[in-house]
Order: structure tokens, then sequence, then C-alpha cells
């Protein structure tokens, strides 16, 4: 059964840590070469390695298509702070950005702030949540034609198109409005793991991807009718996400291996089931789990990046790519074009206008 | 001389209503900033920050242009269109922490090959506070102590991992912050990225004078300039460093054409543009914290009184003594016979260089021969081709008369400042 739907593929380009951009570059021209959705770089504040975000907002003006998605804390951070970064690599990549949001559990990384004591994971994803929320606030809080240069009457900005969003949650408030005016997107695109229950929950309500863990078609296709029921709850349709399985794979040295599959190899935490073969395998497996309806597509966490990425490309992409599986361009500009995701009108501007009419 | 371009993204500075003026958000006009400047040789570009609009009687602000991106995300992806310009981000050590913002500063001296710069700024109000879970709660008088811990923990991150690239752990312990634990990144490629400050109190002149490497400042004449130089850099001493140690850097603006008296006219025109009627107004409520919409810009000054504590001032800039300020502009306005617009204009003028091309190299020189300033931070009246033509037709002057550098010597922004690298203290 093949699905309609346009199958999506991402990648994730960290790995041991480097603090040069060439590499990073390399990397994400590569995914961008197999015209990949988009690429993520993994971050936490305790662990080696540059800022994520920074580093994609380097890369960003020497790429053209790939959607860029760093990992972003929302346990030490500032909300206000992370939305007008996000939007802001939204502008300089125009219209590329997304972000990975993620909560820090551990105490090691409370004492790295000195702020605020470790709390555990369902506070901090409900707060993560909050963060998603207010940030989604901030972007819409300037409708898309606010900014008006009227000389006529002085005026730059038309003020009744710029708004506080007055956020109350149960971590902390926002005024707003934004200082970034509305990204090129409307909104960038939010993804969340969805692994765990309340990951999952959280990423239902506020994620546009959804990444999850499945070691079959069946549990797969079972973890994405989840998120979208769940999603459902909150009056949020199925066209409005996407769930892609994560997998960290080891390609190896072979097109194909004797035994491949997944969990074959030792598991690696935080980035998918492990799976183990050629990139012919690879390919195989996707072709699989796409045509029976399992997955909206797959986010690849090469183990070893230089070796593994450029065999997905060259290998994996390419035969999904004569299989008429997989695009071979870009056919548009943004990620959110990529991801088949409709650009969000300004929730102000929506109930601006439905005021008028009234 | 060193130089330095401002974007001059929003509020007054840029005349939005001139054809020229283009995008203050599209990354195409920082990029086009950024690489005139380094076409001309420039230390670097800097940034200025934002964090709640301006508001008026619990309005947004719609006069001026407003709107600006986060200027750490802005320098990451300029590091990728330039080669040698320092890329220096004005941020806020109030509204946030300094693990988080050590990193973000240390990663773009990593990406940029040692061209970041961190111009450190502090806030207590508590109007820009309702963004943050902060909040606004930070006493005025804690404001640069908590800056100086700031920065100084900061300094500790940077020099966490040894030489060869070994992290190791770092505990800081003090009235602002206690914290623990590893630094993600090895010593960056300046040592520590370049520290500005900006701002005028005796505070301020102090803290700078203890751990800036530059004082982004402003004044009126050379005389007032003379004055503010010989000051800070008598501070120097106490703290164990030498008049070379910290670079001062005014603020100015630079009218160019092609005679003295085109140059004048056409600062003037801008000056008017900027002084719109309807911001002259807003200028005075600002100081005057009431309502003065009937008032006309061409007409003479109110005769009541500021009314300094009414709800009409919330979210406006805080003004010391507004008596004072009031009647400073009224004893102007009578001695000169100047409307409301005429005055204001002629008391928010910054310094500035108007005149022909070699009359503004002759004065930056002028300044800078006479311990007025080490150099000049631009601020350009258009986004994004309002340095084009001092780049284009000053900067050669300068270089003729060897005040200023014809090509880069080094690649670190720290070489460009004549700044020594930071001794590693492990």
């Amino acid at each position: 059964m093949t699905t309609g739907r346009p199958l999506h593929l991402a990648a994730e380009i960290g790995g041991p840590p480097r603090y040069e951009p060439d590499h990073y570059l390399g990397l994400a021209r590569l995914a961008e070469g197999g015209a990949l959705d988009y690429v993520t770089l993994g971050d936490s504040f305790a662990r080696p390695g540059p800022d994520a975000l920074s580093v994609l907002a380097r890369i960003a003006p020497a790429t053209d298509r790939i959607g860029l998605v760093p990992t972003v804390d929302t346990t030490h951070t500032e909300p206000f702070h992370v939305s007008s970064a996000v939007a802001t690599l939204d502008w300089v990549s125009r219209g590329r950005a997304g972000w990975t949001a993620d909560v820090s559990t551990t105490e090691a990384v409370a004492r790295l702030f000195g702020r605020r004591a470790a709390a555990p994971a369902e506070a901090l994803w409900r707060e993560a949540g909050e963060a998603a929320d207010a940030g989604a606030r901030l972007w819409d809080s300037w409708e898309d034609d606010a900014e008006i240069r009227d000389t006529a009457t002085g005026r730059f900005i038309d003020r009744d198109k710029v708004h506080h969003i007055d956020f109350e949650g149960e971590a902390f408030s926002v005024r707003g409005p934004a200082i970034v005016p509305r990204p090129p997107q409307g909104r960038p695109v939010t993804v969340i793991d969805g692994t765990t229950a309340t990951a999952r929950a959280v990423a239902a309500r506020h994620a546009d991807v959804v990444h999850v863990r499945a070691t079959s078609p069946e549990q797969a296709a079972a973890a994405r009718a989840d998120v979208l029921r769940l999603a459902a709850a909150h009056g949020r349709p199925a066209r409005e996400l996407r769930v892609l399985v994560a997998l960290a794979v080891d390609l190896g040295d072979a097109e194909t291996a004797p035994e491949p599959g997944l969990a074959s190899g030792p598991p690696l935490a935080g980035h998918g089931t492990y799976f183990r073969g050629g990139p012919v395998d690879l390919a195989e497996l996707i072709s699989q789990w796409y045509r029976a309806g399992a997955a909206d597509g797959f986010h690849l966490t090469p183990i070893t990046p230089a070796r593994d990425l450029e065999r997905i490309v060259n290998g994996t992409v390419a035969l999904l790519q004569h299989r008429s599986l997989f695009r071979t361009f870009h056919p548009g500009h943004t990620l959110r074009e990529h991801l088949g995701l409709a650009r969000p009108a300004s929730r102000y501007a929506l109930a601006r206008t439905a005021g008028e009419q009234r | 001389m060193h130089l330095a371009a401002h974007f001059p993204g929003v509020n007054s500075t840029t005349v939005w209503s001139d054809p020229r003026s283009g995008s203050q958000i599209d990354f195409a006009s920082f990029e086009h900033l950024a690489r005139t400047a380094e076409r001309g040789k420039f230390d670097f570009f800097f940034l200025a920050e934002g964090l709640r609009l301006r508001e008026y009687d619990g309005r947004v602000h719609d006069l001026d242009v407003v709107g600006r991106p986060e200027s750490l995300t802005v320098l990451n992806a300029l590091a990728a269109v330039t080669d040698r310009l320092g890329l220096a981000a004005t941020v806020n050590a109030t509204f946030n922490e300094p693990y988080e913002l050590a990193r973000r500063f240390a990663t773009l001296d990593h990406l940029s090959g040692g061209r970041a710069a961190w111009n450190v700024v502090t806030s207590s109000d508590a109007f820009t506070g309702e963004n943050f879970r902060r909040g606004g709660f930070l006493d005025r008088a804690d404001r640069y102590t908590r800056a100086a811990e700031f920065v100084a923990t900061a300094r500790e991150l940077w020099d966490s991992w040894t030489p060869d690239g070994t992290p190791r752990p770092v505990a800081h312990r003090g009235q602002h912050f206690d914290i623990s634990g590893e630094f993600t990144l090895p010593r960056s490629p300046q040592g520590h990225p370049v520290v500005i400050q900006a701002g005028d109190s005796d505070e301020g002149r102090e803290f700078a004078a203890s751990a800036a490497d530059v004082i982004f400042t402003r004044h009126g004449t050379l005389e007032a300039g003379r004055t503010f130089y010989a000051d800070v850099k008598g501070r120097l001493a106490a703290y164990g460093r030498g008049p070379d140690d910290l670079k001062i850097m005014p603020g100015v603006r630079a009218v160019v054409a092609d005679t003295d008296e085109e140059a004048q006219e056409h600062a003037a025109g801008i000056r008017r543009l900027q002084v719109s009627p309807q911001n002259a107004i807003l200028a005075l409520e600002q100081v005057w914290g009431r309502d003065l919409s009937s008032y006309d810009p061409d007409g003479p000054f109110p005769a009541i009184d500021p009314e300094p504590d009414s709800e009409f001032a919330q979210g406006r800039v805080r003004i010391a003594d507004p008596f004072a300020v009031a009647a400073r502009w009224r004893a102007l306005s009578e001695e000169k016979g100047l409307s409301i617009r005429e005055t204001v204009i002629e008391t928010t003028t910054r310094q500035s260089f108007v005149g022909s091309p070699e009359t503004v190299a002759a004065e930056m020189t002028d300044f800078v021969d006479q311990r007025a300033a080490d150099g000049f931070i631009l601020v350009p009246h258009l986004t994004p081709g309002g340095l084009d033509d001092f780049v284009d037709r000053v900067v050669p002057l300068l270089q003729e008369r060897g005040a200023f550098r014809s090509e880069y010597t080094g690649s670190t922004l720290r070489t460009h400042l004549g700044l020594a690298e930071p001794v590693w203290k492990g």
C-alpha cells in the first residue's frame, strides 16, 4: 500500500564535538544535495560542543534550501530569548528554521546555572510546552503586514497589528510583543521527540514534527496514530503534523550487511532505534515502512556522521529517488514547504479580522 | 584610529521615509552594511539590543523604525559572509545567565575565527522585566555589581579548559552567581571575546576601567571628549592597566557631501526628518510625563510643569530630573527663539562630523590626535547604504593621511584593536 503522502527525511549532523564551522557546513551541504527536509544539531549545556543554534546560523548563508533545526533547552533559558533567537534563525536562513524543544532534568546542568534545582521531567515538559506556546504567540504578535511605513501620517508600524501576548503560565509570564517581526515562515517549525508519554503529550499539542521510536512498522504506525489522536484532542488535524521515526544508523562499509536489522547492535540512548546494515538495507527498510503507511518519514542519526551521512545521501537516498519514493530536488524554499505544512496565519490577525466582521 | 559601524536599525536614528531606506530586518541589509564596513577595513560591526518595544501611555510606539533580529544569531550568520570584521553584540547582563551567555560568545568567537565582542549593558526596569522570568526586581545599585560579577564569571569559564584542550571544572560562588561544572568549549581564538561597555555614569566608567576593552560613549564637543578621555584613562592605573588597554570610541554620525555647505544643509535636512513634528512632541512628553499632543511642535513650550511619576510615564526612558531638563529646554528656546521642534533637534544632536570628505577626515584625525577619542563608532542614518559614502570617500583620505589602516594586519578583533590576548589563568 502506498500512502500518497510524500516521504520526509531528516538527518542529525552532530557527533563528537567540533569547533570549526566548515565541518558542519560540509555535512549540511551533503544533506542539502540529497534534498533532505532538514538537518538537526543536538545540544546540551552539559556536554562539550558549541551552541547548536549559533552553528546553524553560521552555516545558514552558505546553504540554500536545507531546513536548520537546532536543539534548544527550555529549562534554563528565557522563553523570550529563545523565541527571538529561533525567529532570527528563520530570518537569516530566509524561512528554513526549526527548533527541537528539549528539557534538562539533571542536577549537573542545574548547577551550571545555579538558578533553580533539578526538577522532574513531567514538570519540565509542561514548562517546555509553555515555552513553545509563548514562543508561537510571540511569533504571531506582529501581524504579517504590521510594518506600514506610512509617510503621510509618520507611522512606521500599524500599532493595531502589533500585540501584547500577556502569556501567563505556571512557570513564567511574558508580556510581549516580540522584538523580532514575524519570521518568514510565520512560525518556525517546532520539533519534539515524543518518545516518552510526557513529551508526547506536549508534542501532540505544540509540535509540527514529532519524532518517535519504533522497531517495527506496526509499532511505528501505532505511535503515529497515538500522536494524531492526542493532537486531535487539541483540535489539531493530521495535516498539521508530521511523525518521523527516529533511527540511529550504522551503515558500515558494505552496500548490504549479512544480517541487517534493528537493534542488532548496541542501543544508543537518545537517538532512536539502532539500525545496522548497508545503505541498500536502509533504503529497503524505509521503503517497506513507508509503503505500509507507518510513518511520514525518518529522522536518521548517523553513528559516524562523515561516513554514514555520505552513505545515506549517495546510497540510501539515491536508491529511494530511483524508486520514485523520494524527491530529487526541493520544490520550495522554506522548511514548511519541504514538510508540506501550511504557513499559519497570525492568531491575532484572525482574532482582529473576526472582531472587525462582527 | 579605530573605526566601527553601528547597524542603524531602529529608533529615530534612521530616516525610514527616505526612498533609499531598506529593510531593518532582512539579512541582506546586515550583509550589505557588514561587507561595506569590511571593505573599509573597519575594526568591527556593532549591533544594539532591544528587549521590550517602546510604549507610550500603554500603547506601542509607532513613529520610528521598530523590530530587529536577535544580535548573536545575526552575527553568527554574518561570520559566514565576512572574513576579518569584528562582530559585536549588545547583550544585557540583567536578563541573562553567565553560563549560557559565555557559551554563546565563545561559540561566536570559535565560529568567526576570533572576531567576537560583547557589549555589556544593564537594565533594571520592571517594564522590560515583564518579558522575563527574572522580572524587574534588580535594584539599580546592584546593576553594575551583577554585571561585573557576570563578566568575571564568564572569564572564568572562558579560561577553564587548559591550553591543550582539557576541560577543567569551574566553581564560582559570589554575591550574584553560584555555579559549578564544566564549560563546553575550549579557550576561544581570542582567548576571551572583546568586552565593550556602553554608558556614561560614574559606575559605568569605573566598570569599564576595571573590566572592559572598549568603551562606547558619546560626547558633544572636542572639549567634552578630552575631559571624558582623561577621566576614563586616568582610572585604569588603579586596576593595574595601561592607557592603551581600554579604547574609547564615541558613537558619531558623519555626513559627507561635495562641499562643506552642501553637507551642512544635508545634515540639517536629515535632522528634521529624524525629529518629525510627532517625534518632537513625543520627546517633550518623555520629559513632561504627560499627554502634550495638543501642542504645536512649531510653537512655544508648554507653560505647565512635568509630572514625572504619572501612569503616562510607564515604559519610557527615565529622565533623572525632568524639572531640570524642562527648565533647560525652555531657557534655550527663549534665548535662541526656537520652537519646540527646533529645540529638540538642537538638544538631541550628537557628535557629528559634517562636511566635505577632506573636512571630515581632518576633523576626525584631529579628535584622535587631541586625545578626545581612540576611534569612532559610526551611526549612519540609512539602512543599508548609509555607510557607502563614508567608506568610498572618507576612508581613502584617512588612509592617505596614515591615520587609518589600509589593510588588516591580523585576523582577530583583538589584533585590529591592538589589544593583547588575555593571559590564561587556569
